[in-house]
């Protein structure tokens, strides 16, 4: 996977890497598979590890990367069907497990790299599964050809069959591939499509497995049902890095169904994590009795060395630690001169929280430890970390863990880690019996990985003309790198702080500085991670700097993002950026919003946009404030610009439910903490927004730029926020600067 | 020894009735369609119909449902390979992103539709409180005044 470092799995080294990506390529992966070698060749179905094809010409497509609704599952074999050559109406698809494989260079990928964060479900395959389509391809044709007796250069194909116009022949698939299944694999990848003769790739397809989905025969991770499974939960601590000092078991030990009870060691405060907390494990014959039996434990906690952290001392160290000087990330030109010859200092302070992931379907993992060998079925958008945390708790080889993932419940990021299959596992390896661990929503709004909070300060220069000069961003905040292992405190700024994120480049004097509170709230990658905060910031700040300077907020972004042209960008979702496709972006929502038009108090449009690894999206939002501070979302005007479209439809899901999120994550969720324990604990006070908040003038825009298909999953999400709150300021003049908005407006 | 029918089938349930209606379907009957969200009746994933009302299995102890009549997502429509038409308006909107909430809205809005056929905007607002973690709402909207031309048009089962 080409991702940045923060989402490659710890323990794939650069070396790892590439042998995976050799493999890509290689036999691995479209070599004969096993069957075609034993039966005869007419019964061989199977050509590759990911394409079979059935007699009548059904089409069977292995999926090889999580589902966590962002259609990859559908987009994937979108891809192998058109460079095969199949009617999509008689495709169906196939997950397909983890596949690792033990080498003299340590462990590589068996179906390519498998895993989903960043937004690079659908780029890091791009090639990957055309090239496997076009090899297919390829060799149904060389199967044909020597059938035939003439060269494959005289045969093409059409939709499931391959054929010879000048023999005026042609064969279906489902006849060749016992043949084409013993051909070699060519040296090198078959030419692919031009883009303008797709007929599957860029054209409006539903998701795949949908009427299951709606027949409520989708089966996720919590849906898994094996033969003598029992159900596990765990008591975890409720203070940040508390133990279990003692606990009583006997009334839990007394209900019926409940089999076994027992200790589960967390680790050391501040050490690398397998799983999040210390806890007591109860394993019952249902999940209700498990929880039952969880009610009736008598636990005393050690409070552990993070008992007096808490939300208001958080809030004070960050806005103390910006008094004095932090570590400079980077600094460009000459800031302070640049602020010295300002003519005007526009300067402000903005307050992101905590927030929680909230996949609806709560962690959970089905876990058969056995003496040699392991069984883990887990919702996770990091397999082969599950392998590991398996592993970890095993003590077993990974060749000898089975890894299969299921469609998932919401990812978010909450599923890049794998501290419940470890769990499961432990509880697995202690009872000897097959369990499904299953968390609460009580256990998944208390034991996160959050999103990180910060206190942002930006000061800004301008010149007599108007032009920024100068700007800065410094933020006191928890670093998303939470006891990760071989981190250096001077590297904890890059998660938090985007060094190439917009204005550089562009305003000449930057200087970017951090500061790291050491909070003991566990943190880790909510979609679209700093961005989420990031674009909030800065696109509050654009627009105070013109108002206060009397510019139009349109029009100073258009002048800042400029013409189109590519400047560097280092971190992931480079190596280029180009403003002015956001130029391109926030004047079409302006557009289409009537932006210029002349408003009544109490109603107000705001914009932003931003760039978010490797595309492009901006929001138009128009808000009505009454005048007791109720809210009103009365449009929505969202556009992304993702390079090439590769699935339109999930990119249009993508852009409306990123833009659903930014927006309800704004309006109310906040995880606090007191005396060292997360206040919140479900729904009723982490209020995700229900579907009254969002208005039916709602559209979701995609802006074709080029070939070249972005990620989608995290792009409709941070520039959601800011057009909100700018637009609560155009209607009512009132700046939110500290998130989430909650009761803000009330007067 | 707990009575009751799901999905047209009779079915009884001996252990604890304080049990919610939802792990007695999920654990115990393997109807795993039904899904646990929350466990206190805030996201609407463990929606089921009793009598043909839309309830939150999750608050719902077995025993109060003796003697009533439970009806799931898998019980939904009329026959196997066949739709029940808001089931066919989430097809036509695509409205699915992860899924895991669905099943619920769908049987949220099926007794939506049941109390108010023609629902307006504002009915869906107030009515439809399910949480979709996803943000498919755009397309839940859609999908549900589309199931309502559906049940005009005929209310039959379509496939």
């Amino acid at each position: 996977m080409s991702v940045n470092a923060s989402f490659v799995p710890h323990s794939l080294t650069r070396r790892q890497f590439l042998v995976a990506g050799s493999t890509v390529s290689g036999a691995f992966v479209l070599g004969v598979p096993f069957s075609a070698a034993t039966a005869g060749a007419g019964d061989v179905r199977q050509l590759g590890f990911f394409i079979e094809i059935q007699t009548d010409g059904h089409v069977i497509i292995g999926t090889n990367q999580p589902e966590i609704g962002q259609g990859v599952r559908t987009a994937l074999p979108m891809l192998v069907a058109e460079e095969l050559d199949v009617d999509w109406d008689k495709v169906s698809i196939r997950p397909m497990p983890l596949g690792i494989v033990k080498t003299a260079d340590g462990y590589t990928w068996k179906y390519g790299g498998q895993g989903v964060g960043g937004s690079t479900g659908l780029t890091s395959n791009w090639d990957f599964m055309r090239e496997v389509g076009a090899t297919a391809r390829q060799q149904l044709i060389q199967a044909a050809a020597a059938r035939w007796g003439i060269s494959p250069g005289t045969c093409t194909t059409e939709p499931g069959y391959v054929v010879c116009t000048s023999l005026g022949e042609k064969l279906p698939y489902a006849d060749l591939v016992g043949d084409a299944a013993n051909l070699g694999v060519p040296e090198e990848s078959p030419p692919l499509k031009d883009v303008a003769d797709y007929r599957i790739v860029g054209k409006m397809h539903k998701t795949i497995d949908a009427r299951d989905i709606v027949t409520g025969k989708t089966k996720y991770g919590i849906d898994t049902r094996q033969p003598n499974m029992r159900f596990a939960v765990i008591a975890r601590s409720p203070y940040l890095n508390g133990t279990p000092k003692s606990f009583d078991a006997s009334v839990a030990r007394k209900i019926d169904g409940v089999l076994d009870v027992f200790e589960i060691k967390g680790p050391a405060p501040g050490e690398p994590y397998q799983i999040l907390a210390s806890g007591v494990a109860v394993v019952a014959t249902s999940t209700w009795t498990a929880i039952q039996g969880r009610d009736a434990l008598r636990i005393e906690w050690d409070k552990g060395p993070n008992a007096k952290d808490s939300s208001e001392k958080f809030w004070a160290e960050n806005a103390s630690m910006l008094e004095g000087s932090g570590q400079v990330g980077v600094d460009d030109g000459d800031f302070e001169a640049a602020m010295a010859g300002a003519d005007k200092i526009v300067e402000h302070q903005y307050a992101v929280p905590f927030v929680n992931h909230a996949p609806l379907e709560p962690q959970n993992c089905y876990a058969f430890v056995e003496k040699d060998r392991c069984h883990i079925i887990a919702p996770t958008q990091m397999p082969s970390g599950a392998s590991r945390s398996a592993a970890w708790a095993t003590g077993l080889e990974r060749e000898n863990i089975h890894v299969d993932f299921t469609r998932v419940g919401g990812g978010f990021g909450r599923r890049l880690t794998n501290d419940y299959v470890a769990e499961a596992a432990l509880i697995s390896k202690q009872t000897g019996w097959p369990i499904q661990l299953q968390w609460t929503r009580e256990d998944d709004v208390k034991n996160d990985f959050y999103r990180p909070a910060g206190l942002h300060e930006m000061r800004a220069g301008l010149n007599a003309n108007g032009e920024i000069a100068g700007w800065t961003q410094r933020l006191a905040s928890a670093s998303k790198y939470y006891r990760r292992p071989n981190m250096p405190d001077e590297n904890l700024w890059e998660a938090e702080l985007y060094a190439d994120d917009f204005p550089r480049n562009i305003v000449p004097n930057l200087r970017l500085e951090y500061f790291h509170n050491a909070i003991g709230i566990p943190r880790g990658s909510w979609r679209a991670p700093a961005h989420t905060a990031n674009a909030f910031v800065v696109q509050s700040f654009i627009d105070e700097i013109a108002h206060e300077t009397g510019q139009d907020p349109l029009q100073l972004r258009i002048d800042l993002y400029g013409e189109e042209r590519e400047l560097e960008y280092g971190g992931h979702g480079g190596p280029t950026f180009n403003p002015g496709r956001l130029t391109r972006l926030i004047k079409f929502v302006a557009e289409r919003i009537d932006y210029g038009r002349t408003l009544p108090k109490g109603r107000g449009i705001g914009l932003a946009s931003h760039f978010t690894f490797g595309g492009y999206a901006a929001h138009a939002i128009e808000v009505v404030v009454g005048n007791n501070g109720d809210l009103s979302i009365e449009r929505i005007i969202a556009a992304i610009d993702c390079g090439y479209a590769v699935h339109p439809n999930a990119v249009e899901a993508q852009l409306q439910g990123g833009t659903i999120d930014g927006i309800s994550t704004a309006l109310g969720l906040e995880i606090t903490v007191e005396d060292g324990q997360i206040q919140q604990s479900n729904f009723h006070d982490y209020p995700l927004a229900r579907i009254a908040t969002f208005p039916n003038r709602f559209e979701a825009h995609i802006l074709p730029y080029d070939e070249n298909p972005t990620g989608v999953g995290e792009m409709g999400i941070p520039s959601a926020a800011p057009a909100l709150t700018n637009a609560i300021f155009a209607a009512t003049g009132k700046r939110i600067r500290r998130l989430p908005i909650k009761d803000q407006l009330r007067v | 020894m707990i009575s009751f029918q799901v999905n047209s089938e009779n079915v009884a349930f001996d252990g604890d009735g304080s049990t919610p209606l939802l792990w007695v379907l999920r654990d115990h009957f393997n109807l795993t369609g039904t899904k646990f969200g929350c466990g206190i009746g805030q996201c609407g994933a463990c929606t089921v119909h009793i009598n043909g009302a839309a309830r939150r299995s999750c608050m719902t102890p077995v025993a109060a449902i003796k003697g009533r009549s439970v009806t799931t997502i898998e019980g939904l429509a009329a026959g196997n390979d066949e739709l029940h038409p808001v089931q066919a308006a989430w097809l036509e909107y695509d409205v699915p992103q992860c899924g895991y909430c669905q099943a619920g809205q769908i049987m949220a809005t099926v007794d939506l539709l049941q109390r108010i056929p023609k629902p307006t905007d504002a009915d869906i607002d107030k009515n439809i409180r399910n949480i979709c973690r996803c943000g498919t709402y755009a397309r839940i909207r859609k999908a549900i005044h589309k199931a309502a031309e559906l049940q005009a048009e005929g209310g039959s089962d379509v496939s």
